[in-house]
Order: structure tokens, then C-alpha cells, then sequence
């Protein structure tokens, strides 16, 4: 265990809440967005971006910079916030997300966003792709890593387990994938739409090395982030024990929230509760 | 008799040449280390050479991110399997997300003969070409076949090559330079103009000859790049011979017929025939007896070409 920096801590819960209140407004201002699962990444995505990535917004190219990929494309809304908080992309331009010739389409397109590493929207293509980037790493013998974040659901795609052969026939111990399992998908649980459980036993299987976290609690987290890589030789699983629509109480564990638009009450509500964590407050670290 | 050819040696001795020069260079398979003839490569560049097993999404994929970590991927793999199983990777990963990534699909078409309709690639054309940001090529010999490998690693973008396993023969002079987006003109004439690409060129060629008989000048182009389109060579096809016959080794909806006559409407109607497979699985046969099956010989492109002429009068 490091020792963690509890003011650090404090200010990457402040920010996340910050970024659930501005990622709110931004989905209610464009009535479009899937505010459930932004909210039940937002945590990692926080982690991620402001204490284990070593990327450089003045630098969105830069050939060693760590990979972030975003798998679960649908939430879009909270990679736009958290990479406009990070200095990607002007905190202004969030006023623009889904509007006609916005660079902030309702899924990410690395053409158009500094920061964003490839187009998904499309599920179960994440992996792939970063497995991609990883093996053209290890090839130049380079010291990036590479991050992928993917729903729970979606490793109901054939493709996942694909890659998962290839990451660990590779060897691809710079390669992490982070499971955001909020036990949620688009229709319903995980567990009764189609079983996943058990997954860490189904990783471990494919040659991974497994850990499992409560994907809120920033001192796990970070704590997770620093025993990369896990074994070497490896590639590496986080499962991200998480909560859709974490940080707003009607939001919470609803399968309706995956991409339901708050209406007016609901919003000032949401607002107030994420007010109450104290969103007013976050500002960029 | 002429010279025959593999044009997957030239795919896989021009791959061979260019990684040696250039360390982007990768071969990504699908277990078809053999299919594809990269076996050689892998000899010689063995971390260059990624074979992710019987996996074409994660093989599109995984290519994807090498060519965004600068790398320049060929991706070899029977082309039914590569643009049918990971088309969304193609349309996703690849295409929308510009990703430098080179597909070559092998033995298209009706290569696979015996193997039937599971194994036949005459959709291949339709699919990739209805991709926005693709590019299209399909070689007609060993020396185009070449000479495209290289255009498409200096090309930035992706492409789909189809690299045929089906013998040709050298239908190109030694001094011919292949070009993305340019038809080649083999051979000039004023009363009809043959289009092909691929197995189809010779063919045509011959079909050419079997016309001189009937008193017909054909043009003969090979349309080597189905996207982007020479849309001047087609445009100066209709207008300066008045009837267009095009041929391939794909279905009749949606390949080089499709964008032939899609350019033809907007600008110059003139009468045309599209020779293919028209739009039914094909029945059991070898490749060869289902290419005359359908018609898809000197012959029956002469036929067809006959009938246009003379309908045209």
C-alpha cells in the first residue's frame, strides 16, 4: 500500500463531483447524453487523467504519451468533461456537445477531439484496438502504457475475448483494462439480461492478471494504479466495482438512467445533491 | 500459352521489400500464415508478424492500433472473412477513425470455387467501397500487384487491396505505373469500351481480339482503383465510344459495374451491360468452371459487348 495523500484524495473527489454537475448540464442542455454510465466511470476517468496517465494537453500527439481508450463510446459526455477539466479541450466547447457541426459528436471521433485515441460507439472494440497499441509498444521496446475502459455489458461482445487470447498470448503486461461494472446495461442487469459472473475467474482464465476495486473509492484506486503492472508478463484486469448514476440518489443502480434526459425537476434536484458533495467547487487541479 | 501467376507471391516478396526498408511495416493474419503467403516475413521479421489466431475482429482491431501507434499494418486475410466478419472494424476502427491501416483481402472473388458461397468474396467490392475514407485497388497482375503494395504504404489512409490467388497473366508492360485513382487504357478503340479490374483484364483483352473479327474497336480499361473512381476515363469512355461493358469477379450489385454506372448517370448516359454474378449464390463448381458459369470469359464478355453494339445502331 502507498501512502495516500488524503488532500489529494479530497481534491479528486471535489473535481469528480464538479465533472458529474458540469457533464448533468451538458446532457440536459443538449436532451441527449447517457448520464447512468458517465456516472459510474467518472470516478476512473478522474483517476485516470489527473494522477496516473502521464499524457500532456499541450501534447495530445505526443508519441509517449500513455493511451487512454474509451470503449464504452456511449459515454462520451463524461470523457468530453473530464478531458475539457484536464486542459484537452476548452471547458467552453461542452456548450456545444451533439450540436450540428460540433466536434463533440454523441460518441468520440479522434479526428476531431485532441485527446481521444480511437471512434468507438460501436461495443467490443476498445480491446482490440488497445491491444493494438500495446503490442506496437512493446515492438519499439517503448515504456507507454495503455489504458481501456469497458462496460460490463458490453464483454457480452465475441471480440473482447478475442483480444483477451491476444493480450495474453502477447504477453502484454503494459496493457490495463478497467471493467466499469455497474452490474448495469441498456435493458436491464447484467446477471439477467446474459450471466458475466463469475468475471474475475473468466480473466484469470484467459491469462490475466485480476484485481478488483471499488471503482468511488479514490485511495483503491489510486493504491491499484500504482501496483501496475500487476505480474510481469501479463496483461492486467481491474474490475471496477462502480454504481450507474453514482452521486445522484434517483439516479442510482437505475436501468432507466442509462440514457434518460432529466426532466426539469429532476434536474434541479440532481443539481442540489451533487451541490451538497460540494460540485460548485471543483475547479481544474 | 502465357506466363500464369500467383499474384500473392508479388503481394508477399513487395510486403517483404518494403518492411525491410521501412520498420512500420507489420503483417497482421488470422492463422493465414500460409493462405497469405507471409511465412517468409515472419522468418525474417518475426516481431513484425502478428498472427491473432482465428480472430478477424480482433485482427482489424488490433491493426487499428498499431497504425494510431505508427505503425503501417498489412492486414493479409482471406477476404470472405476479413470484410465480412470485421466490416464494423473496417467501417469503425479503421475508416471513420483514419486509422493507416492497409486490408488485403486474399483470394477474392470466386477463388475458393469448390469451397462454395461461404468462401466467395463477391461482395467484397460493394462493401469497402460504401465505406467513406476508403480506398479501393484491385491489382490485374503480379507487376500492379507490386507496384500497389508500394502506393498503398506510401498512401496515408485506408485501403483495401484484393490480392488474387486466381492465375493471370502479365497484362502490363514492363514501363506501366500504377496509380491510385488512374485507369490504365491497354488498349485504345471507338466502338465500345470493356472496363475491368482484376482476373477480369485479361479477359477482356481477349474479348478485344475476338471483336476485331466482328469489325468492333473496343477500349479495353483497367480499373485497377474502384475507389476513388477515374470518373475522366469512364466520362471519356461514354462519351467517345457510346456503350461501356463492365466486367469482375463480384457480384453485379454495388462493385465496378455499380460505380461505373453510378458516374455514367450523372454524366453522360450512355447504354452499358455490368458481367458479374448476378446476385445469386453461386452453385458448386471450381473457379475456373464457375468464372465460365457465369459467363465471365473472353467469349461472354464478347457476347455481351456484340449485343451492346449492335443494339446501339
Amino acid at each position: 500500500m502507498r501512502l495516500v495523500d488524503t488532500q489529494h484524495v479530497e481534491r479528486l473527489r471535489t473535481l469528480a463531483t464538479a465533472i458529474r454537475r458540469r457533464d448533468l448540464q451538458m446532457v440536459y442542455d443538449a436532451k441527449l447524453g447517457h448520464i447512468g454510465g458517465d456516472f459510474s466511470d467518472i470516478d476512473i476517468l478522474v483517476a485516470l487523467y489527473f494522477s496516473v496517465l502521464r499524457v500532456d494537453p499541450n501534447k495530445p500527439n505526443n508519441p509517449d504519451r500513455d493511451r487512454f481508450i474509451l470503449s464504452k463510446g456511449h459515454s462520451a459526455g463524461a470523457l468530453y468533461t473530464t478531458l475539457a477539466y484536464r486542459g484537452f479541450i476548452p471547458l467552453d466547447e461542452l456548450n456545444t456537445f451533439a450540436q450540428p457541426l460540433s466536434r463533440l459528436n454523441g460518441h468520440p471521433d479522434r479526428k476531431k477531439v485532441p485527446g481521444v485515441e480511437t471512434n468507438t460507439g460501436p461495443l467490443g472494440h476498445g480491446l482490440p484496438v488497445a491491444v493494438g497499441c500495446a503490442v506496437a509498444a512493446k515492438i519499439d521496446g517503448a515504456a507507454w502504457r495503455t489504458f481501456v475502459l469497458t462496460g460490463d455489458g458490453e464483454l457480452q461482445e465475441g471480440s473482447n475475448w478475442e483480444a483477451a487470447l491476444s493480450a495474453a498470448h502477447y504477453k502484454l503486461d503494459n496493457l490495463t483494462v478497467i471493467i466499469d461494472r455497474n452490474g448495469l446495461q441498456q435493458g436491464d442487469f447484467t446477471e439477467r439480461t446474459m450471466h458475466l459472473d463469475p468475471l474475475a475467474e473468466k480473466w484469470r482464465a484467459f491469462g490475466w492478471s485480476v484485481r478488483e476495486v471499488n471503482g468511488h473509492d479514490y485511495a483503491a484506486l489510486l493504491d491499484v494504479f500504482d501496483q501496475l503492472p500487476f505480474e510481469w508478463g501479463r496483461p492486467n484486469c481491474i474490475i471496477a466495482h462502480t454504481h450507474k448514476g453514482q452521486g445522484v440518489s434517483f439516479m442510482r443502480d437505475r436501468p432507466a438512467w442509462h440514457h434518460r434526459v432529466p426532466n426539469a425537476e429532476e434536474y434541479a434536484q440532481a443539481l442540489q445533491e451533487l451541490d451538497a458533495q460540494g460540485g460548485e467547487h471543483g475547479s481544474a487541479l | 500459352m502465357a506466363q500464369l501467376y500467383d499474384c500473392r507471391d508479388a503481394f508477399a516478396a513487395a510486403l517483404e521489400e518494403i518492411a525491410t526498408n521501412d520498420l512500420r511495416i507489420c503483417a497482421v493474419v488470422n492463422d493465414s500464415v500460409g493462405s497469405s503467403k507471409v511465412a517468409n516475413f515472419g522468418k525474417r521479421f518475426p516481431d513484425r508478424l502478428i498472427n491473432v489466431g482465428i480472430a478477424e475482429q480482433t485482427m482489424v482491431g488490433l491493426a487499428a492500433g498499431l497504425a494510431n501507434s505508427g505503425k503501417i499494418p498489412f492486414v493479409c486475410a482471406a477476404s470472405p472473412f476479413l470484410t465480412g466478419r470485421a466490416l464494423e472494424q473496417i467501417k469503425a476502427d479503421v475508416a471513420y477513425a483514419d486509422a493507416n491501416v492497409k486490408l488485403a483481402g486474399m483470394s477474392p472473388g470466386l477463388a475458393y470455387g469448390e469451397l462454395g458461397p461461404t468462401h466467395h468474396s463477391i461482395e467484397d467490392l460493394a462493401w469497402t467501397r460504401s465505406i467513406a475514407n476508403m480506398t479501393v485497388i484491385v491489382p490485374a497482375d503480379p507487376l500492379e500487384t507490386d507496384q500497389a503494395i508500394r502506393a498503398a504504404a506510401e498512401h496515408h489512409g485506408p485501403v483495401f487491396l484484393r490480392i488474387g490467388r486466381m492465375p493471370v497473366p502479365m497484362v502490363h508492360d514492363d514501363d506501366h505505373r500504377f496509380e491510385i485513382g488512374k485507369a490504365a487504357c491497354l488498349r485504345d478503340g471507338r466502338d465500345i469500351t470493356l472496363i475491368a479490374a482484376g482476373t477480369m483484364v485479361s479477359r477482356a483483352l481477349q474479348a478485344a481480339d475476338l471483336l476485331v473479327a466482328e469489325g468492333v474497336q473496343a477500349r479495353v480499361l483497367n480499373m485497377a482503383t474502384i475507389r476513388p473512381l477515374d470518373t475522366d476515363a469512364v466520362l471519356a469512355a461514354a462519351v467517345e465510344t457510346g456503350g461501356i461493358v463492365t466486367v469482375e469477379e463480384h457480384t453485379i450489385y454495388g462493385g465496378l459495374g455499380g460505380a461505373v454506372a453510378e458516374a455514367v448517370v450523372v454524366k453522360h448516359l450512355v447504354p452499358m451491360r455490368i458481367l458479374g454474378v448476378p446476385g445469386i449464390f453461386a452453385p458448386t463448381g471450381s473457379a475456373e468452371w464457375l468464372l465460365e458459369h457465369f459467363g465471365l470469359t473472353a467469349q461472354g464478355i464478347r457476347d455481351a459487348a456484340l449485343e451492346l453494339v449492335q443494339a446501339k445502331v
